[in-house]
């Protein structure tokens, strides 16, 4: 029971923008983005932490957002799809997302390019097997994950050329 | 059966003068995903309304119990909580939900929340409204009810049994429907051919479990008295009736939206259960009402496949000719009817598979039991009847002695007799099916994996090799429903589009489908495209479907793969009359001959002067605005609707008809290794071939291919429900639902072959569903792996502890 829990105020940045909200201590992080913040990118899909549609980048480490407590997230520094995007141009990972059709109805979709961000940030050149494991967590029904894989690749590619800004 | 008659032909052939095949074929990159990359779907938990209010269901643990009481009055009292109710407040608020079946099934009550009794685990008994989810699911939980647990029927061959206990008192037994056909002279067959090979199959129970659970948001607007429903239903317009009987309202208040739906894969036929519930609370507070399911109550309570137990036998000749089959099934399709069985019958016509069989005998049996209702998940009816026939292929070569690809490669429709009718008057429209076994099996190496295989069980490894033909049985004549339902005013197959070049020049399409990924908004602007010969940047698609705004007939949505035979096609006719309507104004303004008006890259031109020109863009101000400079007495504006209607037929007296428009073709080799200690099979190889007509768009054509495949795979080898003997549901979340991650899907290898269907405008087949090919392949495959110890598999799931229980001689 929760009726007449005291409301916990708590301060974020999202995509490098301050937000703040009043939830209860037991609000789930991916409540307060969506709910709260209004940020739906991130979505939900599971309630056990096993599909991984609500992964986000929290203080720099991926995490599936439902299984972190809004509060636990007080003065955190997130990052979620909606950030990936910089100036109007999207960033690699989308561009390969789109160009490899590496989704179909994309709900799984922020999910799948948070981790690969996280991933391709720790390993720039990351082998198939790498690949396969950094998404494992995220469930996609739709695409078998045959595009999901080639599209990282592609993407991993596209950034470590000289050319990649 | 043979080659089907001139007259049947050209009654079907299309016309397609209007393609220009500029724009079809090319991989574009899909319009929707730039959205969805951008984390910008619109999904309707993304749907926030002023003083919305929140729906929780308290569900029950019992799969079967009578209600003895309730006592809401905790619950009721909560601060935040809006409204509580149970199946007594919904019976006083709305009739029960109409039944397709036939008498006696058809007295079963089958209301959203249960009254008196509960007849599966985790049908809602309790609806709860509040200001917030997270209250209205404390508020659930404070709701007491008194069951008295019943039996659980959880046997469908036993249900049938006299002295079952009933799943619906009213209807007298657990028969939903019996239906028993003969095509062709089935007992002449079988008694003159040279073998009988007999065996009994099961095909399991799974869902297709989207990552996106059902939703919906109900809002109703007092002012306008106008209720809008955000759904992700499949089909809404297939439900509108039930919809509009639930709130007493008609057709034009009810304004029904999908947008970006998160997968789907049948499941979302049956949710609107929630959208009755929703509205009706949404009209009682004159609040929004939001629903979302959780993952547990989308895998318990939503919707699975019917499961079935077949008993097949095939009447063969020495030389493999299959002459003949009998099938006897029996179809588990849980608690209510509320999209069964029309599985059982739907597709029964490809029970004698891609094969030139002459006779079938159908003795179909599909019955209720104390499980989830089930629906059409991927592959819906095709993937079992192609299970049984794919399988007795396999037994077959086998007695014989004969290589699985060889007897498929005798008995396969042959080119020459395309379009070819099946005994039950199935019309295969088009393909040349041994040519694309030949080329699946040299891209798989098939001949190499034998040899290879040969080698490996010297060594003791366990490698099998599965080959298996298949079809997405595509644009159904839901005349169908008639196999099983004479009486039902429920036929054809149509769908409409609406094409509309605005006054800037630009095109707007509408849409009568509720895609779920499969990219209807990037083909429909392909095709238009193609028609017009205007740049497929400058075509607008909405998105999703709106009753107020989008053109449709009763049979809307986006089921049995049939966008392409069916919406594409509507879509090329509104486009080609556009066009006509375009050359008509250019040849006025241009003082040409309307023969001689040429339409290219957004312009038209006159052929005897090309200086003689004009952009789209001013033909359409002039149409729009300008008005009196279009020919005389021509109707203003550049709207274009149309519906498309094959020429479909209702089954004759002898429930003989044509029960799709498009049969796609494909052929999965698989190569597995199954490792003796652990009993898990691991894939080696996995080639794919299709042939689903023209393709329009290749990135959407493969990425359905890899999908389908997916699901199979994880069919076949890890996603099973399995229920206990009281009724319990042992695996309802994705911890113990074992949904494939990126480690358990092998890469996959799709080659095509692109024969067009005659029966399209745009010769673009239905596909994507893989009419359960994968599951096929995989378990033949493992079937063949463990051959050299004699085993046969019965089920279309093979986990490890039953291939292990065969390693260790247990099985028989």
């Amino acid at each position: 029971m929760s009726e007449g829990q005291e409301l916990v105020h708590v301060r974020v940045r999202v995509n490098g923008q301050p937000y703040e909200a009043d939830v209860e201590p037991r609000t789930l992080l991916i409540d307060m983005l969506r709910d709260n913040l209004g940020i739906t990118g991130p979505h939900i899909g599971c309630d056990t932490g096993h599909c991984g549609a609500c992964t986000v980048i929290l203080n720099g480490r991926s995490v599936k957002s439902c299984m972190v407590l809004a509060v636990q997230a007080d003065g955190s520094e997130i990052l979620t799809v909606e950030g990936l995007e910089k100036d109007g141009q999207l960033h690699p990972l989308q561009e390969a997302f789109w160009e490899n059709h590496a989704l179909q109805c994309g709900y799984c979709t922020p999910g799948q390019l948070m981790s690969a961000y996280f991933l391709l940030g720790r390993n720039p050149n990351p082998s198939e097997d790498e690949i396969r494991k950094a998404i494992e967590g995220n469930l996609c029904r739709c695409t078998g994950y045959v595009n999901i894989v080639k599209a990282i690749k592609a993407a991993a590619l596209k950034m470590s050329s000289p050319r990649a800004g | 059966m043979s080659k089907a008659s001139p007259e049947l032909i050209s009654l079907y052939t299309q016309d397609s003068a209007a393609l220009t095949l500029k724009w079809l074929g090319k991989p574009l990159k899909p319009k929707e995903d730039h959205r969805l990359v951008r984390g910008r779907g619109a999904f309707v938990d993304d749907v926030q309304l002023p003083r919305m209010a929140y729906a929780a269901f308290l569900r029950s643990p019992y799969g079967h119990a009578r209600i003895k009481g309730m006592d809401i009055s905790r619950a009721k009292s909560m601060p935040g909580v809006l409204l509580v109710w149970t199946g007594d407040d919904i019976k006083k608020r709305m009739r029960p939900l109409p039944q397709a079946t036939p008498p006696p099934a058809r007295n079963a009550i089958d209301y959203p929340l249960a009254v008196d009794k509960v007849r599966f685990q985790g049908e809602p008994v309790a609806m709860v409204v509040a200001e917030s989810r997270y209250l209205a699911e404390d508020a659930a939980n404070q709701i007491d009810v008194d069951y008295e647990p019943l039996p659980a029927v959880m046997d469908a061959e036993k249900a049938l049994e006299p002295g079952s206990p009933l799943v619906h008192e009213e209807v007298g037994s657990n028969m939903i429907a019996h239906v028993h056909y003969k095509w062709g002279d089935v007992d002449y067959y079988f008694q003159h051919a040279d073998m009988v090979v007999d065996a009994k199959f099961h095909y399991h129970r799974f869902t297709g479990a989207p990552i996106e659970p059902n939703a919906v948001v109900a809002d109703y607007d007092e002012r306008l008295d106008v209720m809008t429903v955000y759904c992700n239903n499949q089909a809404p317009m297939e439900w509108l009736p039930q919809l509009s009987a639930g709130l007493n309202m008609p057709y034009p208040k009810l304004r029904v939206v999908t947008r970006d739906i998160g997968g789907a894969f049948g499941t979302k036929l049956i949710n609107y259960v929630y959208m009755v519930l929703a509205s009706l609370a949404s009209k009682e507070l004159r609040r929004p009402v939001k629903y979302v399911e959780t993952r547990t109550e989308n895998l318990q309570a939503a919707a699975h496949n019917a499961e079935r137990t077949c008993y097949v036998s095939a009447a063969v000749q020495r030389d493999g000719t299959v002459l003949a089959i009998r099938m006897k099934c029996i179809d588990d399709d849980g608690a209510y009817s509320r999209h069964e069985p029309a599985g059982m019958t739907v597709w029964a016509q490809v029970s004698t598979g891609l094969y030139r069989i002459k006779a079938l005998e159908n003795d179909f049996y599909a019955v209720f039991t104390n499980k989830c209702p089930s629906t059409s998940i991927r592959g819906f009816s095709r993937a079992p009847h192609l299970f049984m026939i794919e399988r007795i292929m396999d037994r077959i070569a086998r007695k014989l002695g004969v290589d699985p690809a060889e007897i498929r490669m005798r008995n396969l429709v042959r080119p020459e007799d395309m379009p070819y009718m099946t005994p039950s008057g199935g019309l295969y429209d088009s393909g040349n099916w041994p040519d694309g076994l030949k080329k699946a099996l040299e891209a798989a190496d098939y001949q190499g994996w034998r040899r290879k295989q040969e080698e490996l069980r010297r060594q003791g490894r366990y490698v099998g090799i599965g080959v298996v033909v298949g079809s997405d049985s595509a644009g159904p004549n839901m005349a169908q429903v008639k196999m099983y339902n004479p009486g039902l005013p429920y036929t054809s197959g149509t769908e409409g589009a609406l094409v509309q070049m605005t006054p800037d020049g630009k095109v707007r399409v509408t849409l009568g489908t509720s895609p779920q990924g499969m990219g209807h908004e990037t083909t429909a602007a392909q095709v238009v495209a193609d028609v017009l010969d205007v740049d497929y940047d400058d075509i607008y698609v909405q998105t999703g479907f709106d009753s107020f705004t989008s053109i449709y007939t009763m049979h809307s949505g986006t089921y049995g793969s049939r966008f392409a035979p069916l919406g594409l096609s509507a879509v090329y006719l509104a486009a080609a009359r556009l066009k006509a309507k375009l050359a008509k104004i250019a040849a006025y303004m241009l003082r040409c001959n309307e023969l001689d008006v040429v339409l290219d890259g957004g312009k038209a031109f006159c052929r005897t002067d090309p200086q003689r020109a004009v952009d789209f863009k001013r033909i359409a101000r002039v149409a729009y605005g300008n008005v009196n400079e279009m020919p005389p007495g021509m109707e203003p504006g550049l709207y274009s609707i149309a519906i498309f209607r094959p020429p479909f037929q209702n089954p004759d007296e002898n429930r003989r008809a044509n029960l799709a428009l498009t049969y796609s073709y494909n052929v999965h080799v698989v190569v597995v290794e199954v490792d003796p200690e652990t009993g898990m099979p691991r894939i080696l190889n996995y080639v794919a071939l299709e042939d689903s007509g023209r393709i329009v768009n290749p990135l959407v054509v493969d990425g359905q291919v890899h999908g389908a495949i997916a699901h199979g795979i994880a069919e076949a080898l890890y996603e099973k429900y399995n229920y206990d003997e009281n009724g319990n549901l042992l695996n309802s979340n994705f911890v113990d639902y074992l949904v494939p991650t990126a480690l358990e899907i092998p890469p996959l290898s799709v080659v095509h072959t692109e024969t067009p269907s005659p029966f399209t405008p745009t010769g673009a087949k239905g596909m994507g569903e893989g009419g359960g090919t994968a599951v096929q392949a995989v378990i033949s495959a493992i079937e063949d792996a463990l051959s050299p110890l004699g085993a046969e598999l019965v089920d279309s799931h093979a986990d490890p502890e039953t291939i292990l229980r065969i390693l260790k001689g247990s099985s028989r």
